[in-house]
């Protein structure tokens, strides 16, 4: 099995399900349909990788995404973390975009043609998806005092979540710094630290939210085992 | 699925209901030019804070389904519309054969005009 599709399919899978719980919850119409939007995009990502991850061993995208445990799972720490309010969904969201423009570009120049491909359609989607969430940090931050304490509040909850993001990919780390400060830097934000840095998300060892989260998705697929959709 | 909502310190709860001017965003008209179309056509209408959230609103609100290549997002305010009760008066009757030029020719040389 593929680790790296298996990895990068984990975090698309369950970021898509975060943004899934904003559905109908939306702040306004159009902030409901972007974040489904976003949320359908991740969830194609992760559906080519899922397949692609269980390819050789005869298995199923579905009975990877529905019947495996947390400790099975392999995403990262981030991707897990809870909505919180729309500034805290933002925050996970901007920080991960981030990321995974450094990712897929770098993965679309990888050996295995199947995740070069579907990195090289990802990288588009990605650029879209920095650009809506920065420019909601953009507008929270700098925004009225209210919305700049919910921006940093959010921050600060996933900034203990950054470094596991770059533990296979340690290049990636300058140039998403500067992508994160420039924009920042024009939220009149200042950037978090947090010294307690958390990991073990690609080891299956996982924050006490994607139990959770996993019994909610998987509750249905599992309740009716082996049926067709 | 619930889960909690961080708390600010000093926030003013917004009873948004009771102040719809405040808690409003401007409007604005959305036009989209289709990849397989000549012209943007307007497709709706939406509130958005500004004109950068509007253009990104617009483009996931109206290109979901059918793939665009263009969007003009205009201030509602910004649109002078002719009124439709006086369309009769401010619109021309066609009945007026002296304004076409039906009687030229166009040489094949010119083509399509």
């Amino acid at each position: 099995m593929s680790t790296e599709a298996l990895n990068h399919g984990d975090d698309n899978l369950v970021i898509a399900q975060r943004l899934a719980e904003w559905v109908s919850r939306g702040p306004d119409l159009e902030t409901d349909i972007a974040l489904g939007n976003i949320a359908l995009d991740h969830l194609g990502v992760a559906r080519a990788l899922l397949s692609h991850a269980s390819e050789n061993d005869g298995g199923h995208e579905d009975d990877l995404a529905m019947l495996r445990s947390e400790r099975e799972f392999t995403n990262l720490l981030l991707c897990e973390q809870p909505n919180g309010d729309f500034a805290q969904t933002i925050a996970r969201q901007f920080l991960f975009d981030a990321y995974q423009l450094g990712l897929w570009d770098s993965l679309s120049k990888d050996t295995d043609v199947t995740i070069a491909g579907v990195a090289a359609k990802a990288l588009l989607e990605a650029r879209y998806h920095f650009r809506f969430s920065s420019s909601w940090v953009i507008r929270l931050g700098d925004g009225t005092a209210v919305s700049r304490r919910r921006m940093e509040a959010g921050l600060s909850q996933v900034w203990r979540f950054v470094d596991e993001l770059f533990e296979q990919y340690p290049d990636l780390r300058p140039a998403w710094d500067r992508r994160v400060d420039d924009v920042l830097t024009e939220a009149t934000l200042i950037r978090p630290t947090d010294p307690f840095q958390r990991r073990g998300g690609r080891d299956g060892f996982h924050t006490e939210h994607l139990g959770h989260l996993l019994a909610e998705m998987q509750s249905t697929a599992r309740a009716h085992p082996g049926v067709s959709w | 699925m619930t889960y909690s909502v961080p708390k600010v310190a000093g926030e003013v709860e917004v009873d948004v209901g009771r102040d719809q001017n405040r808690a409003q965003w401007p409007l604005w008209e959305v036009f989209i030019r289709q990849k397989r179309g000549l012209s943007h056509v307007h497709v709706g209408s939406l509130h958005a804070p500004d004109s950068e959230t509007a253009l990104l609103s617009a483009r996931d609100v109206y290109t979901r389904r059918v793939e665009g290549i263009s969007i003009w997002v205009v201030a509602s305010t910004d649109i002078t519309a002719s009124d439709p009760d006086d369309a009769d008066a401010f619109f021309e009757s066609i009945e007026k054969p002296y304004r076409h030029a039906t009687h030229y020719e166009i040489p094949d040389e010119v083509g399509q005009m």
